[in-house]
C-alpha cells in the first residue's frame, strides 16, 4: 500500500522532497552521539582505574556498589517507569546470601555473589508478579510492604545474626587464584562487577526489548493496543532490575565483609529513589553521578557534626525545585542531546 | 475503572468534543483462561471461503456503569473488506462500543464475535494479536520516541525478539526502510527525526495511523481518525483510510458526516447506547428518527 503513496501526497509534495534527504541521514543517528558519549565513558574509566590510587579504596568500592544499584533501579523508574519503593529487599538480601555462602558454606567470592544475585532474580520474580498489576502509587506501595516483610525476615531468621548482621565475611580468593583481601585486587574487581552491570544495563535499555519498555512507559494502552503484553514486559524489567540490585549489594557485603540489617530497611529503598532522582532519572549516568554525591556526602559529613538526613533532604528538596530532571538529565537537556 | 467511567459520564454529559474522553486509563483484566488460546492468525483467513462475510460481530451488547446503561443491547455486523462508521451525538457510546469491542472495557453482557470466535472474555493484547488493531480518540503516540521509533515500535513487534534485552538496537535498523515507507504514506517524512511529542495534533493523528498500518491489521478500528486536523490534512487522510481499506475492514467513530458519506460503506447511528439506525448514507440521512437526533443537537453542520 506505500508504494502508492505518492498519489495522495499532493499538497505536502513540495515540502517532502526538500527535506527528505536531510532527515534520512539524521535518522540513522548514531554519529556524534556515539563519539561523545565514547568520550565521556573513557573520561569515567580513566577515572575509575586512577581512583584507589587517589582516594581511599573501600570508599570508591562503596560508591561503585551504590551506583550500579542506583542503576538498576534506574531501569525500572526510568525506562519502564515504575516506582519500586522495595528495592532494599534484593540489595540486602542478595547481600545477606553472599555473606552467607562465603562464610558459612566456604563458597568462592565469584559464586556467593552469584546465589545472592540468583536470590534476587527469584524474589524479583514473586515480588514483581504480584506488584505489576497494580500501577502509581499502589504499585510502590505493595513493593514497600514485600521488603518490609524481607526486613522481618531478616531480623528474625536465625543465620542472618539478627541485629548483629553477618560479621567478618572472608573476602576468599576469585576464581580460586586471586586473593580479594588485598584491596586494591578487591577493587578492581568490584569495578569489573560493576563495568559488566552498567553494561547489562546500557545493552537493555538499547535493544529491542528497551524499545518496548520505553513504549509501555510513554503509553501503556497505546503498547496494548499494538498487540503487547505490558505485564510481562514489566515483569522482566522488575527481574532484571532486581538481579542487577541483587548484585551490587552481594559485592557490597564483600567489599564490607558484613551482611546487616541497614541493608535492607526501608531506609535504603528511599535513598535509591534519591541517588536516581539526584542524578537524572532516564538517562544512563545519573544514577552513577547521584549515588556518587550521595556517598561522598554521607561519609563526609559523617566527620562533621552536621545532621547528615538534614543536609540530604534539604539538597533534594533542591533538586526537585530547581533541576527537576536531574543533574545528568539537566545537562543533557542544555547541551541537547539528539 | 474508576477513570474511565468518569470520562465516559463526561462523554454523556455532552461537554464539549476536545475534552470528552473516551480512552481507558487502566484496561481492566478479562478472565485469563481465552490467554492460552491466543494464536497468531495470518491474513490467510481471507482466502478460505468463509461461510459468512462477517469479521466482527457484536450480539446484545450492552455496558452499564454503576446503574448507568452506556450501551444497551448493541447488534452490530461489521462485514468483511467494507469500511463501517459509527456515528451518533456525544454520548451516544461510540467510544464505548469501541472499547467493548477491542476489550478494553468488559461488557456487563453479551458477546464479541471475531471471524466467527468468541473473543468476549480475552485480553486487549491479545485481540490485537489476532490482526484487530485499534486507535484511540485522544491520540495515542509515544511522546518521547522519534516519528520513525513510534512506527518501528510496531514493526518490530511481529518479529518476537522484543524480549531480547540483549540484542542492540542496530538488530532493527533494517526496518527503518519499511517504517520511511509508512511514514512517507501519512506525509511525515519531513518529521520523521524528531520526537512525537513535537508534531502538531493533526500530524499526531497521522502518526497513529502508520504506527497502526505497521501491523498490517485485518481490521483497524479509528476512533475519530480526522478529529482535530485541519482541512488539508482531512482530504489526504481519508484518501489514505479509503486506500488502505483496500485490503482490510475498517470501523471507524466520526463526526465528520461529509467525509463518512464519501467513504462509508454502511453507517450505524447510535444514540443513547442504542441502535436508531443502520444503512447506507442515502438510507441513514432520509431516516427521520436520525435527522432529529442530529438537530437536537446540531452536530450536522460538522461538514
Amino acid at each position: 500500500m506505500a508504494t502508492q503513496s505518492k498519489t495522495t501526497s499532493i499538497k505536502t509534495a513540495g515540502v517532502k522532497t526538500a527535506d527528505t534527504q536531510t532527515t534520512t541521514i539524521a535518522l540513522r543517528r548514531p554519529g556524534q552521539d556515539t563519539a561523545r558519549n565514547t568520550i565521556i565513558l573513557g573520561i569515567g574509566l580513566l577515572i575509575a582505574l586512577a581512583a584507589p590510587f587517589v582516594l581511599y579504596p573501600v570508599f570508591v568500592m562503596k560508591v561503585l556498589c551504590f551506583a550500579l544499584f542506583a542503576c538498576a533501579f534506574n531501569l525500572l523508574i526510568g525506562f519502564a517507569g515504575l516506582l519500586s519503593f522495595g528495592h532494599a529487599a534484593f540489595f540486602g538480601g542478595a547481600a545477606y546470601i553472599t555473606a552467607h555462602s562465603a562464610k558459612v558454606w566456604g563458597l568462592g567470592p565469584e559464586i556467593s555473589i552469584l546465589l545472592g544475585m540468583g536470590f534476587s532474580a527469584l524474589l524479583g520474580l514473586a515480588f514483581g508478579s504480584l506488584a505489576i498489576r497494580r500501577q502509581g502509587i499502589y504499585f510502590a506501595m505493595i513493593t514497600l510492604a514485600l521488603s518490609q516483610m524481607v526486613f522481618f525476615m531478616a531480623l528474625q531468621l536465625k543465620f542472618t545474626g539478627g541485629e548483629d548482621g553477618i560479621q567478618a565475611v572472608p573476602r576468599g580468593h576469585l576464581f580460586g587464584v586471586i586473593d580479594l583481601s588485598n584491596s586494591l585486587s578487591m577493587y578492581y574487581f568490584v569495578l569489573a562487577v560493576f563495568l559488566i552491570g552498567f553494561a547489562v544495563v546500557w545493552r537493555a535499555v538499547h535493544s529491542p526489548f528497551g524499545q518496548v519498555l520505553k513504549a509501555i512507559r510513554e503509553n501503556e494502552p497505546r503498547a496494548v493496543s499494538l498487540g503487547y503484553r505490558t505485564e510481562r514486559y514489566k515483569l522482566l524489567a522488575f527481574v532484571l532490575s532486581a538481579s542487577l540490585a541483587g548484585l551490587a549489594g552481594g559485592t557490597k557485603a564483600l567489599v564490607f565483609q558484613l551482611a546487616s540489617l541497614t541493608d535492607v530497611t526501608w531506609q535504603m529503598s528511599g535513598e535509591v529513589v534519591l541517588m536516581t532522582l539526584l542524578g537524572g532519572m532516564g538517562t544512563l549516568l545519573g544514577p552513577v553521578v547521584g549515588a556518587a554525591i550521595v556517598v561522598t556526602l554521607e561519609s563526609y559529613l559523617a566527620a562533621t557534626s552536621m545532621p547528615v538526613p538534614v543536609v540530604i533532604g534539604a539538597i533534594f528538596v533542591v533538586c526537585v525545585l530547581v533541576f527537576r530532571r536531574g543533574i545528568v538529565g539537566e545537562l543533557q537537556a542544555r547541551f541537547g542531546r539528539r | 475503572m474508576s477513570v474511565a467511567d468518569i470520562g465516559q459520564f463526561m462523554n454523556f454529559n455532552s461537554l464539549p468534543k476536545t475534552i470528552a474522553v473516551g480512552m481507558p486509563c487502566a484496561y481492566i483484566s478479562a478472565t485469563k483462561n481465552a490467554d492460552r488460546q491466543t494464536t497468531r492468525t495470518n491474513r490467510e483467513g481471507k482466502a478460505a471461503p468463509m461461510a459468512d462475510d462477517i469479521i466482527l460481530e457484536a450480539r446484545g451488547l450492552s455496558k452499564e456503569f454503576k446503574g448507568f446503561i452506556a450501551v444497551k443491547e448493541v447488534n452490530l455486523q461489521v462485514r468483511r473488506g467494507t469500511i463501517h462508521a459509527l456515528i451518533g451525538p456525544n454520548g451516544a457510546g461510540k467510544s464505548t462500543v469501541f472499547n467493548l469491542l477491542t476489550k478494553f472495557l468488559t461488557p456487563t453482557r453479551g458477546q464479541i464475535l471475531y471471524k466467527g470466535r468468541d473473543i468476549t472474555a480475552m485480553k486487549p493484547a491479545d485481540v490485537a494479536l489476532l490482526g484487530m488493531v485499534r486507535s484511540f480518540q485522544i491520540s495515542a503516540v509515544f511522546p518521547h520516541l522519534s516519528v520513525l521509533e513510534n512506527v518501528r515500535v510496531a514493526l518490530q513487534r511481529p518479529r518476537g525478539t522484543s524480549f531480547h534485552f540483549w540484542k542492540p538496537e542496530a538488530s532493527l535498523y533494517d526496518l527503518h526502510d519499511r517504517a520511511e515507507e509508512l511514514i512517507e504514506a501519512v506525509n511525515l517524512t519531513p518529521w520523521a527525526g524528531h520526537t512525537a511529542a513535537e508534531l502538531p495534533y493533526g500530524r499526531k493523528r497521522a502518526l497513529e495511523i502508520a504506527t497502526t498500518l505497521a501491523l498490517d491489521p485485518e481490521v483497524m478500528l479509528l476512533d475519530e481518525p480526522l478529529a482535530g486536523m485541519g482541512h488539508e490534512d482531512i482530504e489526504g487522510t481519508a484518501a489514505l483510510i479509503k486506500r488502505v481499506s483496500a485490503d482490510r475492514t475498517i470501523l471507524m467513530v466520526e463526526h465528520n458526516l461529509s467525509v463518512v458519506a464519501h467513504l462509508s460503506d454502511t453507517i450505524t447511528v447510535l444514540r443513547r447506547g442504542e441502535i436508531l439506525a443502520e444503512g447506507a448514507y442515502d438510507v441513514v440521512s432520509r431516516n427521520p428518527q436520525v435527522m432529529e437526533a442530529y438537530m437536537g443537537t446540531g452536530e450536522v453542520g460538522h461538514a
